[in-house]
């Protein structure tokens, strides 16, 4: 067993798991933080995406040994009590998501896009959601909010142009 | 549907989405219940063996190691997996569920390991020694029908599952009259459905109330429950299902799998909470494939371009056993084979073959995707034939306006359609004849540029009752609660469509309230009448109308009773802003709360009113519907390594009336993408040994975000006459419209190179190769 700690969601947790469980299974399983899903536990669909310092990864593809003393956001930790995640708040005006389990995974691959760029063209957008199967939605509607959430985060008025 | 609307047609954000961007919403892997176990499951690696014995007694020694179960331990324990389909003369295939003499496909069960946690389940799995006697795997459905090729099933002298034809209007005459003979096969190739949520299922078995519990992800509890109660013989009252939130479907959930069974069986026999989670791997190998056809296509028309004849004949690849509707899903193909178009005769034979594959059945389209791939390749066959313009050709063969409704002389009714309208709508819309001049231009440049034009009808709505196994209609039940708030009980089975926005705003359109004061609930057979689920387009085209038709009576009672409180002709109640009011004296007012206390409080009840508000309607609809569209794009294919890309991307589609538009949109657009998965990038692809070479999503490729060029969307509104909603179903249009706009496209594309037809997926390598051909030929 291994000791883990790490800071999700601007808290600190700790938990002693085998050596082989990776940062998917910690949050799930051991921190009831089951927002993040399982799809395919081999990296190749982006629904457990969450963000460890700054970095959107694949969490089925991280050990949870890897993470400790790291900081996680995971989509539990990107809303207040009162008030939804600028992306949050587009994917619900456009709705951009329809059964919902690649939706999680898609928001903080756009968050950790948007940190890193503020004002993405859509190709970057596309580009930023490589890692994220969708196979409800064909992605119009994601990409749309993700620009739309762009601008309210640099201030500016939102005004949709594809 | 009312003339004037407050909330019908408008694009409310949806009630599921505060859950699901919060990553609040509970899928069946997010439910623990204590003392939770876990099982694994031991498949097959051959596609086709003799099974001589199974070693347990590692697994079974192994540490945290419960139960293991044999196929043979399970014999005449669970019954075999159900199927739907009735076809005369058809054979038995019926799949065990766990297999205890012979496998028959890579990924069927053949153990089970139940532990204490999901790690020791898996590793003790591997610790079973079964000793297998490998048979000649049966993969190519055609060589399957060969003379001399091994027989899935002992008893049976070939792997021929059924025949099925039908034929309307004298085909004989119509190839008699033709000018012209067209023939063409094309393959459809196997899918994967792939829902990103793979399935999963939680059993709890509670022996003092005698209640098992099994949540599952499926678009189809009731059913489920009757069949598991069915296979576990055990009695329907006692078996509850629960669809939690279910991540995609597209038909591969509309069905009852072994693991269900399995797993209620075991939670029984431990008394102990089981949790299955499919892994993605299992999820390719193990949940139902679909299309899969080759189709022989032959059409006879006359040098004007009107259409005579066509004559099909279909290889239906089943796969090795039965699901729940697999026999049944080509055949839908035959009964679509008219397209939008006025064929006088038609003729479809289709052979069902029995294969060492993973049985294929209901995926998006099922069925129609086939019969509208088959019909616009035809047509755009013919009209490259005459050097003719395709959406010239289409345009000749419309039925007329005064046409409809439509009989086709596969034997069905087009409720009502305006195929020119749409037709025109996305002509404009993609500015065709100026795409038409640009692609003459880019030839002369030796560019490989391609249009393609669709128009389709569908068949949706599924359906009245006489023409579906299980029946056809669709329940709901709307109590107004003493608070007077709503909740809406529906037996469809929605998992993304979204009817927990629609069915609120006809609510409270049809109360007078806010949304947000109706609820929708569904998928718990405890809580919500029996219903046949979500599939073939049905959710909104036969649920919402059952809904509607309970809201309506509930109107009826409340408003006779403030008509009784108010001294006014119900008749000339209004309910609006969350009253009841007279529509010619507005003073003559009570707030809808009060009309619902009275109700309750049953004290000034006009006489013979019971008390409460509560009413169920089971919805039967008259006919199918049969919305429509018109579909065009633009590809340009490099010629120095046959990538196809997609430039342009119009959709015209005409689902009648429309409850939400944010949510038709989606449906269009998820549509649409999947069909571009098709055409471009899907195969499921077996070996000549049967195995799965496509067995992850590193293999299989659907469409990722940077796949897709943006999708210009239009719509026109006929609405159905079949119901008073004038609703049709949306659900599936673009894997039905899209997928022959871009194979027409491409084969566009490629007509200076010779190329006639080109099967799909239209991966670089097929193209190129067909582009060196053709450039060789033209030297």
């Amino acid at each position: 067993m291994v000791t883990v700690t790490i800071n999700v969601n601007g808290e600190k947790r700790t938990a002693s798991v085998p050596p082989e469980t990776t940062l998917l299974r910690l949050l799930r399983d051991d921190f009831n933080l089951t927002g993040s899903k399982l799809g395919c536990d081999v990296g190749d669909c982006g629904a457990c995406t969450v963000i460890v310092d700054g970095k959107a990864v694949n969490s089925c593809l991280m050990l949870a040994a890897q993470a400790d003393g790291r900081d996680v956001l995971t989509i539990e930790g990107l809303a207040t009590m009162d008030r939804l995640h600028p992306i949050q708040k587009a994917f619900e005006k456009y709705a951009s998501l329809q059964c919902g389990f690649c939706g999680p995974g898609v928001i903080m691959s756009a968050k950790a896009l948007l940190d890193e760029n503020p004002d993405p063209t859509v190709q970057e957008i596309r580009d930023a959601l490589g890692g994220n199967l969708c196979r409800c939605t064909g992605y119009v509607k994601m990409i749309e909010a993700i620009q739309d959430a762009a601008r309210i985060l640099r201030d500016e008025p939102v005004e949709i142009n594809r | 549907m009312p003339a004037a609307t407050r909330y019908l047609g408008k694009p409310l954000k949806r009630k599921e989405d505060p859950r699901l961007i919060q990553g609040l919403a509970h899928y069946v892997d997010d439910i623990v219940l204590p003392g939770l176990h876990h099982a694994a499951i031991l498949r097959s690696p051959y596609a086709h063996a003799q099974i001589r014995s199974v070693d347990v007694s590692k697994a079974q020694s192994a540490p945290g190691v419960v139960l293991v179960l044999t196929g043979a331990d399970l014999r005449g324990s669970i019954g075999a997996v159900p199927c739907a389909a009735q076809i005369p003369d058809m054979k038995a295939a019926p799949r065990p569920v766990l297999a205890h003499d012979r496998v028959r496909f890579v990924g069927e069960g053949v153990a089970v390991v139940v532990a204490t946690d999901r790690y020791a389940a898996r590793d003790a799995i591997d610790l079973i020694e079964v000793d297998y006697e490998p048979l000649t795997p049966v993969v190519d459905p055609e060589k399957a029908l060969e003379k001399g090729s091994t027989v899935l099933y002992d008893g049976y002298k070939d792997n021929v599952a059924y025949r099925w034809e039908l034929e309307g209007g004298d085909l004989k005459a119509a190839f008699k009259k033709a000018d012209k003979v067209i023939k063409q096969r094309l393959v459809n190739q196997r899918l994967i459905p792939v829902a990103m949520e793979t399935r999963g299922v939680v059993a709890e078995y509670k022996p003092g109330e005698r209640q098992l519990t099994l949540w599952s992800s499926t678009q189809i509890p009731h059913l489920l429950r009757t069949q598991i109660a069915s296979m576990l013989d055990v009695p329907e009252h006692s078996v509850r299902v629960i669809t939690p939130e279910v991540g995609g479907g597209f038909g591969s959930k509309l069905n009852v799998y072994v693991e269900e069974a399995l797993l209620g069986y075991l939670a029984m026999r431990l008394g102990k909470p089981v949790k299955w989670i499919e892994t993605r791997r299992e999820n390719m190998q193990g949940t139902t494939h679909g299309r899969d056809q080759i189709d022989d296509v032959e059409v006879a028309f006359k040098r004007d371009g009107t259409i005579l004849g066509l004559r099909i004949h279909v290889i239906a690849d089943l796969g090795a056993y039965y699901q729940l509707l697999t026999p049944l899903i080509p055949t839908l193909t035959g009964l679509m084979a008219s397209g939008c178009y006025k064929i006088p005769a038609i003729r479809t034979e289709i052979i069902g073959v029995l294969t060492n594959k993973m049985s294929t059945d209901a995926y998006r389209g099922a069925g129609r995707p086939e019969a509208t791939y088959l019909v616009e390749r035809a047509l755009d066959l013919v009209a490259a034939e005459l050097k003719n313009d395709p959406a010239d050709l289409r345009r000749k063969n419309f039925p007329k306006l005064e046409d409809f409704p439509y009989a086709t002389p596969t034997g069905i009714i087009y409720d009502s359609a305006n195929y020119p309208r749409s037709l025109d709508l996305a002509l404009k819309m993609s500015d065709y004849k100026k795409l038409r001049q640009e692609q003459a231009k880019a030839r002369k440049q030796g560019r490989c540029v391609g249009i393609g034009l669709s128009t389709y009808v569908e068949i949706c709505a599924m359906g009245p009752s006489s023409a579906m196994p299980a029946g056809g209609w669709e329940s709901a039940t709307v109590r107004i609660e003493p608070s007077g708030m709503i909740n809406i009980l529906t037996g469809a089975s929605p998992h993304g469509q979204g009817q927990e926005t629609s069915f609120a705003q006809l609510g409270a359109e049809i109360l007078g309230l806010e949304p947000d004061d109706v609820n929708v609930i569904h998928g718990d057979t405890s809580i919500v009448p029996y219903g046949i689920g979500t599939f073939g387009s049905r959710g909104t085209a036969v649920g919402g109308v059952a809904a509607y038709q309970s809201l309506m009576k509930l109107r009826e009672k409340l408003a006779a009773l403030a008509g009784f409180l108010l001294g006014e002709d119900p008749s000339k109640l209004v309910f609006a802003d969350m009253k009841i009011f007279s529509k010619f004296q507005p003073k003559k007012s009570l707030a809808f709360g009060e009309v619902v206390a009275a109700a309750y409080s049953a004290k000034t009840l006009p006489p013979n009113m019971e008390p409460g508000l509560d009413a169920t309607s089971f919805y039967e609809p008259k006919n199918f519907t049969f919305p429509f569209g018109a579909h065009v794009c633009v590809v340009e294919i490099d010629t120095e390594t046959g990538d196809v890309r997609l430039i342009k991307y119009v959709a015209v589609d005409d689902c009648g009336n429309v409850l939400n538009p944010l949510l038709v949109e989606g449906q269009v657009h998820g549509g649409i993408v999947q069909a571009f998965g098709q055409a471009m990038l899907e195969e499921a692809v077996y070996d000549e040994q049967g195995q799965l070479i496509t067995g992850e999503l590193m293999d299989y490729a659907i469409p990722r975000a940077s796949d897709m060029p943006w999708m210009e969307t239009g719509r026109t509104v006929t609405p159905s006459p079949v119901n008073p909603l004038g609703v049709k179903g949306v659900g599936e249009a673009g894997t039905i419209g899209a997928t022959p706009a871009l194979a027409n496209a491409v084969a566009d594309a490629l007509a200076p190179f010779g190329v006639r037809h080109v099967d799909m997926p239209f991966k670089r390598e097929r193209i190129w190769k067909l582009m060196q051909k053709g450039s060789r030929r033209a030297k």
